[in-house]
């Protein structure tokens, strides 16, 4: 676990920077809900009379004067493309980076097979996104217990959960295509999951654009779905989960046969 | 024993040039020193027999191990200093080291400390703000502490000044004596000509010339300079000309310099034809072998 440890150390001020970043960005968000709980009667009328808009987000569906329905939009969306930006950046890079640093010809001169090499990135992208969520977690219940509102623990745990999934399914991907590029890895990456996002977005407007939550990682992590049914919806989890799989089981039979760059 | 052991090894690389068809022994315990110009695939070679990149074609061992099949374990026994070094960012100099000890599962402090002195390195400096020279000696030692079985150096003395040049060799000589086989690629003449005790030309991705240094360097081959007589110049230049076993004749105000592979009492013959004002015959230097294969000799 040499490279495991070694990556984590070398990478644990980036790591910090964005959960503290995600996570301060949500607590704020939360901060700011005592103050608007009053308004929020006015809000929920807003956002359920603009049309495709609030449907875009899934605001037609929530009731913005509950803070679990504030944290879905709010907190939801920075922990939702935070967290999925992050993802993919630092899944893009682990195979990568080694070319485009030149640092491949030493790390695979010393004796490691090239499938612990892609283990141990893997484990080390996995254990960041961990880390990322349970920190941002951390900071999203202190803050509700610093407002003094009550929470719908079991759905915010489902939301975060869902987000959390998420991230790993667009990891795995990236992982994949990691593979194949010794460049541009960071724009590809946060470029698959902005479009990824914007699908969601698409296919929340449009009934007829529905089949693209199969497509999209974003699909299951709608808040105002998981606090109505009380569950993920579990047919865009399968799919995505398979997506994550074939990236990952790609970046496995690319990086083996691969020939480095000097 | 073979170190290295290459059959028909080729390595294409869709329109630019690879190696083609190679053969190429090393002996355990050699010095050895494979030399050419850039691009000629020197390192190619040395990356397929590493594993970090696949031949397309032929086979080769590296102390008994399949390139193909075997990797971890060639990898296990094997020091490799690539011609551009990089390490990762942020990294001090003793963190490159104690990484490259940690993957292979071994202690190397001692050695490594040794290493550190004899080549003057600063431990807790950042491999960021190394000279190249510095990183050189930065990637000699992690070739070198963990007292590998062969060693493989790829231009090896770039960015080292004379002074460290002369202790890194003074170093691979040691470790030579314990046992440790040398694969020196290196396009430096003088250092093969010097350090080694076996050479391999390569041009193009083929050798096209392996032995002993000093046989390449004698090989019945002599570099032969004459001053004439200006009455006798062009007569004797169309005679050298037909005589057989000359090359790489050049004609300057009252000279002419050649190349001269042949019964020397031939050769002795006819210059005693004309007035001469001096003579030199020499053994040519590898430099010259050198030349003569990769500027028109025989080995285009």
């Amino acid at each position: 676990m040499t490279i495991f440890k070694n990556e984590l150390k070398f990478s644990r001020t980036a790591l910090l920077i964005w959960s503290l970043s995600i996570g301060l960005l949500i607590a704020a968000c939360v901060f700011m809900y005592p103050s608007m709980k009053s308004e929020m009667d006015d809000v929920n009328k807003l956002f359920s009379s603009m049309g495709s808009f609030s449907a875009a987000f899934g605001m037609d569906k929530l009731n913005f004067g509950t803070l679990i329905g504030f944290y879905a939009v709010e907190g939801g969306s920075i922990l939702g493309i935070g967290g999925a930006f992050f993802a993919a950046v630092t899944a893009i890079n682990a195979l990568m980076k080694e070319e485009r640093n030149r640092t491949a010809e030493f790390l695979m001169t010393h004796p490691v097979s090239r499938a612990r090499v892609i283990t141990e990135k893997l484990l080390v992208v996995s254990t960041q996104i961990t880390i990322l969520n349970i920190i941002a977690l951390i900071l999203t219940i202190a803050s509700v217990f610093l407002i003094g509102e009550t929470m719908a623990w079991k759905e915010l745990l489902l939301i975060n959960l869902s987000f959390y999934l998420m991230q790993i399914e667009i990891a795995g991907i990236c992982f994949g295509i990691s593979a194949f590029i010794t460049k541009a890895g960071a724009g590809i990456g946060i470029g698959l999951a902005a479009v990824m996002y914007m699908l969601n977005i698409l296919s929340n407007i449009s009934n007829d654009a529905k089949a693209l939550k199969y497509i999209t990682a974003f699909g299951y992590t709608d808040g105002s779905t998981i606090i109505n049914k009380g569950g993920l919806e579990m047919q865009y989890l399968l799919v995505g989960m398979v997506f994550c799989v074939i990236g990952i089981v790609v970046a496995y039979i690319k990086y083996t046969k691969k020939d480095l760059r000097s | 024993m073979n170190t290295v052991e290459i059959k028909k090894l080729t390595k294409n690389y869709g329109k630019a040039r690879g190696i083609t068809e190679l053969d190429l022994v090393v002996k355990e315990g050699d010095i050895f020193g494979f030399i050419g110009p850039n691009g000629a695939g020197k390192s190619t070679t040395i990356r397929t027999l590493l594993g970090l990149i696949a031949p397309t074609s032929g086979d080769a061992k590296v102390l008994g191990h399949d390139i193909r099949t075997e990797t971890t374990k060639i990898l296990a026994e094997t020091g490799y200093l690539p011609s551009e070094i990089n390490f990762y960012s942020g990294m001090k100099v003793k963190d490159v080291l104690r990484y490259s000890a940690d993957i292979r599962r071994k202690k190397c402090d001692e050695k490594a400390m040794k290493l550190v002195k004899r080549l003057d390195l600063d431990l807790n400096k950042k491999v960021d703000d190394l000279s190249l020279g510095n990183r050189k000696k930065v990637g000699i030692i992690t070739a070198l502490q963990h007292s590998p079985r062969l060693l493989i150096l790829d231009e090896p003395t770039s960015g080292l000044d004379p002074l460290m040049q002369r202790e890194f060799f003074e170093i691979l000589k040691e470790e030579n004596e314990n046992g440790t086989t040398v694969f020196l690629s290196s396009h430096v003449l003088s250092e093969v000509q010097t350090h080694c005790k076996t050479a391999a030309f390569i041009r193009d991705g083929r050798v096209l010339m392996h032995d002993e240094v000093s046989k390449l360097e004698a090989a019945g081959t002599k570099k032969v300079y004459i001053k004439i007589a200006p009455s006798s110049e062009d007569g004797a230049l169309d005679a050298l000309n037909q005589l057989k076993g000359i090359s790489d004749i050049e004609k300057g105000r009252n000279t002419l310099s050649f190349i001269y592979q042949g019964d020397a009492s031939l050769l002795i013959g006819e210059l005693a034809r004309y007035k001469l004002m001096d003579v030199s015959i020499t053994e040519p230097s590898l430099e010259d072998i050198f030349m003569r294969f990769y500027e028109g000799g025989e080995g285009k």
